[in-house]
């Protein structure tokens, strides 16, 4: 591609090949191997160079005036491409007036430091989210004497989107999990002969815990990470900026309607995942145990005490306040980027199920302490 | 990948639409529209909202499939490119899209670097040379290298846009609105610009535009999208077009005062 020899006192730096993009790799490689530093006269003979580009020919001359560290005199013949001219003055350019490019200095932080700069960020974190919390209480307070404050039509919109296309979902998830439960049930209770305590423990399991807490973390995947998404587009779109513009407050548009219709769908979906629970349960009991339907249920009453349905279904408005608040929290932050979407839906999802997970060992806590 | 024929014959159009039919369902958008751009002139592509200008820089891109109608690119015919010479077309010529279109999660030299990246294999030093010397050629200052494209103006991002566009040596680009959103002093910067650039690199533009200043300043022909067909003309001849809308286009209160702009440097 290129040839440097001595012509005299002088030198000749003859150009051949491809000079198009196509041969910039090669010419790059060896215009790096020139010897330097280069003093007094070159002459760039351009014969040889077949197709020319910029992206060549600046190379060249970037190249050439690092060599030559300005005691290089550069002369060009032999039909040197047309753009030499804006190329030369745009190279002298950057070397006189930018100077060098600032390097960015790598940020080095101590262990303590960062873990003092992590502790700052999550308690700021938890004050906003605390304060998040506080203005949709107002929005809610607010609706109690102005109930057009809520937002009803949207509220259904979300109870619709959030809770009745997530029923099959949920009832299947909830069928399947109580079938293997009764299962791994059946055969540990059948080594003593008590299969018929694998009723007890499916209604307990389910509707306590499991039956929620399924519930909950389905409904975190699918609706917690469709509320940061959409709040999230919304942001980069600056439709929440034009929201408060026109003097409409975001919250009470677009969080409170989410979480209120969550906090109704949540209940309602926990209540078709425990009856289909139970019914997973009694399906494999009649077909593992032999235990008919009539006998089952006769079980399961005596299983249930007053407070076992209600204790899970309780929690549920708790998960949905907790999902609904992270997810349109996380939305609300985003900022500029499809990059920054991803990551604070990715967040909204693991933070509500780690706050879901949460919460249940803090209700299980209390339950144990209140006797419920 | 073959270069383009480098100015075979003045006369031979870059670019040569006939007959170009697009639909929506019902909607008639280009109704055998026909019109060529010749080798080294800029030509814009004018029409009222909704006449199918984006449409047609789409068709014509690539990106959509044309109802009916040939689009010859260089002379060759775009819909009968096999995937291996379609990708060399798409290499060939430079596109900047309305909002800017940088990749938000990439910094604007990332952005520049990335067709350069995926065509030829090359030294990390070289890359940034390579970002300098397209960053220079716009117009931007070193440092907007690394910003990522949420951190620039809306007048850096055109131009960010236009050095990803220039990063593989196009002769021919397209630029749908370059001005739009931009202010007068920034919008008449970048028709200096494109001027500068059409005059040193040798390129062909294909410019869709609503700002007439910048139609008379940078444009050598133009071309009206009226009722799905294409009139082109030059200025002069657009000017004294009896179509009413080109009519009114072109002597409309804002027209007036664009002509009035453009006839003082030019004498």
């Amino acid at each position: 591609m290129l040839a440097l020899h001595r012509d005299g006192g002088d030198w000749r730096l003859e150009l051949r090949g491809d000079w198009s993009l196509q041969g910039l790799a090669q010419i790059d490689a060896e215009l790096r191997a020139l010897p330097g530093p280069l003093t007094g006269r070159l002459t760039c003979d351009w014969t040889g160079a077949e197709h020319p580009g910029i992206g060549a020919v600046w190379a060249l001359l970037t190249r050439l005036a690092y060599l030559g560290n300005g005691k290089l005199e550069i002369r060009h013949e032999g039909h040197p491409p047309g753009t030499i001219e804006l190329l030369r003055k745009l190279n002298a350019e950057l070397c006189t007036t930018h100077g060098k490019r600032a390097v960015a200095v790598p940020d080095h932080e101590g262990a303590i430091a960062g873990l003092g700069r992590w502790t700052v960020v999550q308690g700021t974190e938890a004050r906003r989210l605390l304060g998040f919390f506080g203005r949709i209480a107002a929005v809610l307070g607010t609706g109690v004497s102005h109930p057009r404050a809520l937002r009803f039509p949207s509220i259904v919109r979300h109870l619709h989107e959030t809770g009745v296309t997530a029923i099959p979902i949920v009832s299947l998830i909830a069928f399947l999990i109580s079938v293997v439960v009764a299962y791994l049930g059946a055969q540990q209770l059948s080594r003593f002969g008590a299969t018929i305590f694998v009723v007890d423990l499916v209604t307990i399991a389910v509707l306590r815990e499991m039956g929620v807490l399924l519930t909950a973390i389905i409904v975190a995947g699918r609706s917690g990470s469709a509320f940061a998404a959409e709040i999230g587009v919304m942001q980069i779109n600056e439709e929440t900026d034009a929201l408060r513009a026109m003097g409409l407050n975001p919250i009470e548009l677009l969080v409170v309607p989410r979480v209120v219709g969550l906090m109704i769908a949540l209940p309602l979906l926990t209540v078709v995942a425990d009856a289909m629970g139970l019914a997973g349960g009694g399906l494999l009991s009649l077909v593992q145990l032999h235990i008919p339907p009539a006998q089952f249920i006769t079980r399961l009453r005596e299983a249930l005490s007053p407070t076992t349905f209600w204790a899970g279904l309780v929690k549920a408005p708790v998960f949905a306040l907790l999902i609904g608040m992270v997810g349109s929290y996380r939305g609300l932050q985003v900022r500029d980027s499809a990059r920054e979407l991803g990551r604070f839906t990715t967040m909204a999802v693991v933070q509500s199920i780690f706050l879901v997970i949460l919460a249940d060992a803090f209700f299980a806590v209390l339950f144990e302490q209140l006797d419920f | 990948m073959s270069a383009p024929p480098e100015s075979a014959d003045a006369a031979t159009p870059i670019i040569r639409v006939r007959g170009l039919v697009s639909r929506f369902g019902s909607q008639v958008v280009h109704d055998g529209l026909s019109f060529e751009v010749r080798p080294n002139e800029i030509m814009g592509i004018v029409g009222g909202s909704g006449t199918g200008k984006s449409v047609l820089l789409r068709t014509i891109l690539g990106l959509r499939h044309p109802q009916g109608g040939t689009i010859e690119i260089y002379g060759r015919d775009i819909v009968q490119l096999t995937p291996q010479e379609r990708l060399a077309m798409v290499k060939s010529y430079g596109v900047t899209f309305q909002n800017g279109a940088l990749i938000s999660s990439l910094t604007v030299a990332q952005n520049i670097q990335l067709p350069l990246r995926e065509s030829y294999s090359m030294s990390e030093d070289g890359l940034d040379e390579l970002v300098q010397l397209n960053l220079s050629l716009v117009g931007l200052a070193p440092d907007a290298a690394e910003k990522y494209p949420a951190q620039l103006s809306g007048g850096m991002v055109k131009r960010a846009a236009l050095a990803r566009a220039l990063a593989l040596e196009p002769k021919l680009l397209f630029l749908d609105e370059p001005t739009s959103g931009l202010d007068p002093i920034s919008a008449s910067d970048f028709d200096a610009l494109l001027l500068y650039l059409h005059a040193e690199l040798k390129l062909t533009v294909v410019m869709i535009t609503h700002d007439l200043d910048s139609l008379f300043r940078t444009c050598d022909r133009a071309a009206v999208i009226v009722d799905g067909r294409m009139i082109t003309d030059t200025l002069p001849g657009l000017l004294g077009n009896t179509d009413p809308w080109i009519h009114e286009y072109f002597h409309g209160p804002r027209a007036r005062a664009a002509e009035l702009a453009a006839e003082g440097p030019h004498g």
